[in-house]
């Protein structure tokens, strides 16, 4: 299945990309995703605990399970206002 | 309403937009850029959003406000990309029959929306840039 990833703010710089098609199993999870972009990109790693991920545009937990075609988004703390 | 903007933001426009007969008040906020950060001096800001979701989840903000003090005339408009001193970042435009819930309203609004709207804040100054992250996930506030 093919999903895109979206980085945004600090993410952005870390990954030096605003956008990735990324391809994943069936069956793989926001939790899994995270950490195999993690695994990819160290310094998202260290950012792991204040890294919100939204599934076409919901915030979600690690548990749920990814389709094709989703739209991931890797929020860190947000700055609005 | 609920957008997300390059362009200057006017507080007539958006005052016009949620004023009607039976209103009694409008409260408006905007927030402006600051000349400094802490001790230090910014240059300007710059915006970045997650547009469709920002203004989604502006749009739920208005549902919160609709569902705890009844108000359906609610307006938050955020610009985006480099804002100088001065400039209004966002806007917020609320208004009821009668004052104390478009306050209530107006405070709980910027509030919000600075714990769960997917907008972020560069700081330019004088010791370079850096974009602006507090120590909690957006997701947690939810």
């Amino acid at each position: 299945m093919k999903v895109k990833l979206l980085f945004f703010a600090s993410c952005r710089n870390i990954t030096g990309t605003k956008e990735l098609i990324w391809d994943v199993s069936e069956n793989m999870t926001v939790g899994e995703i995270k950490k195999e972009i993690a695994a990819q990109y160290p310094k998202l790693a260290s950012m792991e605990k204040v890294l919100s991920i939204a599934v076409n545009a919901e915030y979600v937990d690690g548990s749920i399970v990814l389709s094709d075609g989703d739209e991931i988004a890797f929020i860190p703390p947000v700055s609005g206002g | 309403m609920y957008k997300i903007t390059e362009d200057e933001i006017s507080i007539d426009a958006l005052y016009k937009t949620v004023l009607k007969d039976s209103h009694g008040a409008v409260v408006t906020f905007a927030g402006v850029v600051r000349d400094h950060s802490g001790e230090k001096r910014t240059n300007y800001l710059e915006y970045e959003a997650y547009t469709n979701m920002a203004e989604k989840k502006m749009a739920e903000i208005g549902d919160e406000i609709q569902r705890q003090w009844g108000l359906d005339d609610v307006a938050i408009l955020h610009r985006v990309g480099r804002l100088e001193i001065g400039e209004i970042s966002v806007l917020i435009a609320i208004a009821s029959p009668h004052r104390a819930e478009a306050l209530a309203a107006c405070q709980y609004a910027i509030n919000r929306l600075k714990e769960i709207v997917p907008i972020w804040k560069k700081e330019v100054g004088e010791d370079g840039d850096y974009w602006v992250e507090g120590p909690v996930s957006a997701s947690s506030k939810m």
